[in-house]
């Protein structure tokens, strides 16, 4: 770890990390009380990856959280007594009993995105947050979170590479924790570093080592800052390891020992404590007041959530629709002049240009046009006469060099059709 | 039904013209957009190339490449922008090329879009279109009516309209709408019907069906193309001295149970024809309902008439034979006719 952020930075880091651990400890205890209704899943051991990627937004920014992203809650403003809630159900939640978890939002102060339980589902609508404050010109970053397990979806494909194609304000954060629940990220993804892929998105990306916090801070404060400044989405895959198993059921007995030794050993908040420490910043008397602070506070939240009550039944009839303005008042937030994005000023002449295109560079190598129809003529039309009759495919398909812009297929009566895939 | 010429120049003012559906479609987007910044249209060669069935020639040119977005062929990631694009105050539209490739994007539909305002208490006000429908030989993957996959999820709305008058007044209502609201184009109707739209902006309510002919022999409810379908056999069975009373559904969820119920117990016998397939289809919705509300002024069985049981057939003569028509309603609602 290297010394680069200010002493408040570094202790910010330090409180969050613990919070977050001591809201999850906390939790457990809550679970094995019996009063968490639903499934309980843990982040042990992959606090710095929460904690320091959220660190590196702004107030303004937004997140979309995971189910093991709770210090990333914590560090954009959310109370522990809210995650106590949504976990027990109770009618102060803020989901009011009708979702448990991390599954919960604030479009309006805290500019959180709720996740689903379908993993990848959140890259395509970050990245719609991202081009959305792009749009409105609030200059805002979009960020969200994926497992290596659910990297293997075909959403996350789609999400990331309309991000890339946009050049979104987006950062994904790929938390490659090595399980997803009991299949080994071998099983998942046939690549040493799932960072690769970025690559073939056409986009940047990191790998950082998921349990030094401040490496993760320094990485993704350099990522938020690139994708603000207009660079395009980005990758950053963190490394780490799933100390728990998938859930509070789950024993995690096919995780071998060997494995599960040598990343107790890195535990990032012991690690961060050694670092702290050699570098003066914080001493026993310093733990000591953290520690006190979080334990006071976390006997009062949790004190106020055991003391929310279950929701009426009736409430769950309510709120399937938006009523109008009495329920929500939609109104865009515009940062820039809205004359920008209306007529005159907004037309435009409906044509691709492609650069390159008609200056007659070669058309090889890395900087090549993308083609048009700068292609060469067909060389052979009358060749293709003998497919034609063995393939059974139309003849007299329009020769490129007739008309190398006209191949129009004839639409169906009344409708034109478009060949698709 | 009148042979219309295609789409027109885009242009807001029609002065109490005749306008194909398509023509009302494209008006609606282009006057939604001027109205209200936030607007924004988002799909599939909808830009440059104004949309496969050209429902967006001219926006692009109007509104710029931050307005009118060409996307990937990525379903899943043009509704999930749409959503999170909603999130943050805007009100796209997304075009699904044809809404066949809706299904690509069910998850994103049916589990982000639809549960977040009952869940978290966010709207997404945006609007899901496209071109669907049978019986222009489009085949199994370009003709189909997914729109009960959608009318079983509550917090969605789905309109499937059948004239340019409601086209328009309804896709203005659906993008000024708060929750997310599905719009299904019957495709066969885009430049086969013209009808009159006035010249000032006006909007059509949402969960409102309209009465299209009134009858006292039996009530006929159908939507979009085979609303036209219905009228053509209620005008054959007019000769014969049975009167029908023809309801356009117009909005399939939420469904205007009162309107049905008033024609029902007026009429005491009640025909169902969709294009969309029989099990399942919004007929057997309908029939819950007038048993649980109506089954007392009910002198006939509920019968309908709808598209086979199958995926739709590529072939003219299996098509037609799959699809619903005038003769086939008029034969059932003779029948009904008799109890």
């Amino acid at each position: 770890m290297k010394k680069e952020l200010t002493r408040q930075q570094y202790l910010d880091l330090y409180y969050y990390m613990r919070l977050n651990r001591a809201v999850e400890d906390m939790m457990v205890k809550l679970f094995r009380q019996n009063k968490i209704v639903g499934g309980l899943y843990s982040s042990l051991g992959q606090e710095a990856i929460s904690v320091g990627t959220a660190y590196a937004l702004e107030k303004k920014d937004w997140l979309a959280p995971m189910i093991r992203n709770i210090g990333a809650l914590l560090v954009k403003g959310v109370r522990p007594r809210d995650i106590f809630m949504q976990h027990m159900a109770k009618y102060d939640s803020p989901t009011k009993g009708k979702d448990g978890t991390s599954h919960f939002g604030d479009l309006d102060v805290l500019h959180i995105v709720s996740p689903i339980s379908m993993l990848g589902d959140l890259i395509p609508v970050m990245t719609g947050v991202a081009m959305a404050g792009r749009y409105l010109g609030q200059k805002t970053v979009a960020m969200t979170w994926i497992g290596d397990g659910g990297s293997s979806t075909g959403v996350f494909h789609e999400g990331l590479n309309f991000a890339a194609v946009q050049k979104a304000p987006f950062v994904l954060i790929l938390e490659n924790n090595l399980w997803a629940y009991s299949t080994p990220v071998r099983k998942q993804v046939p690549l040493e570093n799932l960072a690769d892929r970025a690559k073939a998105y056409g986009i940047e990306s990191y790998i950082v080592d998921g349990n030094d916090v401040v490496a993760v801070y320094s990485t993704a404060k350099e990522a938020v800052e690139r994708a603000r400044a207009g660079e395009g989405p980005i990758l950053i895959e963190a490394k780490s390891f799933r100390r728990l198993g998938h859930a509070q059921h789950d024993a995690a007995e096919y995780v071998p020992k060997e494995m599960r030794a040598y990343w107790e050993a890195r535990d990032p908040i012991a690690l961060y404590e050694k670092f702290l420490s050699s570098e003066k910043l914080l001493d026993a008397q310093g733990k000591k007041e953290v520690e006190q602070k979080i334990d006071t506070l976390l006997a009062a939240e949790r004190e106020f959530a055991e003391n929310s009550p279950m929701p009426p039944a009736e409430l769950a009839e309510t709120g399937v629709y938006c009523t109008g303005d009495g329920c929500h008042k939609i109104r865009a937030k515009w940062e820039r002049p809205i004359a920008e994005v209306t007529p005159p000023r907004s037309s435009v002449k409906a044509v691709w240009t492609v650069p390159g295109f008609g200056s007659g560079k070669g058309s090889g190598g890395a900087n090549a046009p993308i083609h048009f129809g700068d292609t060469k003529p067909a060389e052979d039309v009358a060749g293709n006469g003998t497919r034609s009759a063995k393939g059974g495919k139309p003849a007299g398909k329009t020769p490129a060099k007739v008309a190398p812009k006209k191949i129009v297929k004839a639409a169906p009566a009344g409708a034109s059709r478009k060949a698709r895939r | 039904m009148a042979k219309a010429n295609g789409a027109g120049t885009n242009g807001s003012a029609s002065d109490g013209m005749q306008v194909t559906f398509l023509e009302a479609i494209k008006q609606a987007m282009f006057e939604e957009m001027e109205r209200d910044p936030a607007v924004i249209l988002i799909g599939e060669d909808v830009g440059v190339y104004g949309g496969a069935f050209k429902t967006s020639e001219g926006l692009l040119e109007r509104f710029g490449w931050e307005r009118v977005i060409d996307t990937p062929i990525s379903e899943s990631a043009i509704i999930g922008a749409a959503c999170g694009m909603s999130y943050c105050g805007l009100r796209p539209i997304c075009e699904m090329q044809f809404i066949d490739f809706i299904v690509c994007a069910f998850n994103q539909i049916t589990n982000f879009v639809a549960k977040g305002h009952y869940l978290w208490n966010a709207p997404a006000p945006m609007v899901i279109r496209g071109p669907s429908g049978g019986g222009v030989h489009g085949g199994p993957f370009h003709s189909a009516n997914p729109e009960m996959y959608f009318v079983h999820t509550p917090g969605l709305k789905v309109i499937y309209p059948s004239t340019p008058y409601d086209a328009k007044g309804l896709l203005k209502a659906a993008v000024r709408d708060n929750n997310p609201v599905l719009f299904f184009e019957h495709k066969f109707l885009y430049r086969r019907i013209k009808g009159e739209v006035p010249a000032g902006d006006y909007t059509v309510p949402i969960g409102k069906a309209v009465v299209r002919r009134e009858g006292k022999h039996l009530t006929i409810l159908s939507y979009a193309a085979m609303m036209h379908t219905s009228l053509e056999a209620a005008e054959a069975l007019a000769k014969e001295g049975i009167e029908a009373e023809v309801i356009d559904l117009r909005t399939l969820l939420p469904l205007d149970e009162e309107t049905i119920l008033t024609s029902v117990k007026k009429t005491n016998k009640c025909l169902v024809v969709h294009e969309d397939t029989k099990t399942g289809g919004i007929a057997g919705e309908i029939a819950a309902i007038l048993c649980e509300k109506a089954f007392g002024d009910l002198d006939g069985p509920l019968m309908r008439v709808t598209s086979l049981d199958t995926p739709v057939p590529y072939a003219p003569t299996l098509e037609e034979h799959f699809l619903p028509n005038a003769k086939k309603v008029f034969a059932a609602a003779k029948e009904l006719a008799r109890y």
